[in-house]
C-alpha cells in the first residue's frame, strides 16, 4: 500500500468529497484536505490556483496521491493509486 | 423547513417533469442538508458539490436544479451531484458512470 502523501481538495457540502474522505477511513487512509468553501479572501483564491494546476476544472473532490491526481470520487483510480 | 419536507416538496414537482430522486436515500438526504445550508449561507440553493461565488447572478447556473442537470440525465442518466437520476439510473439498466463537471471553468468568478 502507498506511503505518498496524500491530499483533497474537497468542499464540506459536496456528497463525492464526503464519499472520498469516507473511503479513505474506512481503509485507515491517512490524507490532508482542504474544504475550500470554508476559506475566505486571499487564503481562498490561493488555495483555487493551487487546485487550478492540478485541475483546470477547478472541480472537486481534486484528489492528490503522490504525483497522481484524481477528479471525483472514482473508486477504482483512487484504489490503483493506493496500490490497494 | 427540514431536509424531510424540502425531499416531499421537491419530489412531487420534480418527478413531475420526468427528474427522479436517486434511491440511494441517505445520499440524497445528505444532499438535502447541504441545500438547505447553502441556502443559510448564502441565500439561494446553490449546488452542494460545487463551489458557490456567493454572487447570485454569477450562481445562478448552478443553483439547483443546475442547467446542467438536463444534459447530464440525457448523456448519463444523472445530474453532476448524483441527486437527480433518470428512471433507467433507478433501475439499473444503465451504468453508474462517474459525470464529469460541465460547468465552464470561466464562469467560476473569484
Amino acid at each position: 500500500m502507498t506511503s505518498e502523501p496524500i491530499k483533497i481538495f474537497s468542499l464540506s457540502t459536496c456528497s463525492h468529497c464526503k464519499s472520498t474522505k469516507k473511503f479513505l477511513d474506512e481503509c485507515t487512509i491517512q490524507y490532508e484536505f482542504v474544504d475550500v468553501d470554508l476559506l475566505a479572501g486571499d487564503e481562498r483564491k490561493a488555495i483555487l490556483e493551487d487546485v487550478r494546476k492540478f485541475n483546470p476544472k477547478c472541480s472537486f473532490p481534486t484528489i492528490i496521491i503522490g504525483e497522481k491526481v484524481i477528479v471525483g470520487f472514482k473508486e477504482n483510480e483512487i484504489k490503483e493509486a493506493l496500490g490497494l | 423547513m427540514d431536509a424531510n419536507t424540502l425531499y416531499e416538496n421537491l419530489k412531487r414537482i420534480q418527478q413531475a417533469k420526468g427528474y427522479y430522486f436517486s434511491q440511494d436515500r441517505a445520499h440524497v438526504m445528505g444532499l438535502m442538508e447541504a441545500l438547505l445550508l447553502n441556502k443559510e449561507r448564502y441565500g439561494y440553493m446553490v449546488c452542494p458539490c460545487r463551489l458557490a461565488s456567493g454572487d447570485r447572478e454569477a450562481d445562478k447556473d448552478i443553483i439547483c436544479p443546475c442547467v446542467y442537470r438536463e444534459p447530464d440525465v440525457r448523456e448519463y442518466g444523472s445530474c453532476y451531484c448524483n441527486l437527480y437520476v433518470s428512471r433507467a439510473w433507478n433501475e439499473g439498466t444503465i451504468p453508474h458512470e462517474y459525470v464529469p463537471e460541465r460547468r465552464p471553468p470561466e464562469k467560476m468568478m473569484f
